[in-house]
């Protein structure tokens, strides 16, 4: 296995809720990695972001991992949540926020850091 | 083209399913499919839409489709 794939899985496994997207939540690069995070940050997740355009082999290797095809792709507590749309869909219908709080309660603080692959 | 091709997998892929396929843009690149279809029920959003993205593989590998956007439902 990689170091590349060890901390793409460690981010996975330890931070509350992930996303993968293009570019950071300070200069987004596409649409739909925009959307899944002002989902989240709507949601009040507290949320830590991965860039993963510095280096090809992180999106290969997410794919790996996560058999998901799309940019972005959003976990929370280690569980592939889905790519922008479900995670649209979810907190249009109030569940990302159920989901949330059952996952880390609901005294969680909205936030938004950064975690690098490479 | 992409559109009718996108149209004609899903409903080979999702037999009697209802299928609608926008061109977003109207580029014929960037597309919101909506799939209500029985074969959904009980399955994750995560598992219903790669169900979708492996009925659409093929146009998704070759760059057909640039950008998809997935709505899925059970009737």
């Amino acid at each position: 296995m990689s170091d590349i794939t060890d901390r793409i899985r460690a981010v996975i496994e330890q931070e509350p809720v992930a996303i993968f997207m293009k570019g950071t939540p300070q200069q987004i690069a596409c649409g739909n990695s925009a959307r899944a995070l002002q989902a989240l940050w709507d949601a009040g997740a507290p949320i830590t972001a991965v860039d993963i355009l510095p280096d090809p082999r992180i999106r290969q290797e997410l794919q790996a991992i996560s058999d998901w095809p799309t940019i972005p792709q959003v976990f929370i507590k280690g569980e592939l949540i889905g790519g922008a749309d479900i995670t649209e869909e979810l907190h249009a219908s109030g569940e990302l926020a159920r989901k949330l709080d059952e996952a880390l309660g609901s005294e969680r603080q909205r936030a938004i850091a950064t975690a690098t692959i490479v | 083209m992409v559109t009718e091709t996108i149209q004609r997998l899903l409903e080979e892929a999702f037999p009697g399913a209802a299928v609608d396929v926008v061109d977003r843009t109207g580029g014929g690149d960037h597309f919101h499919v909506t799939v209500v279809s029985g074969a959904f029920g009980g399955l994750s959003l995560v598992d219903q839409h790669r169900l979708v993205n492996a009925a659409l593989a093929t146009p998704l590998a070759d760059g057909s489709i640039h950008e998809l956007r997935i709505s899925t439902r059970t009737p």
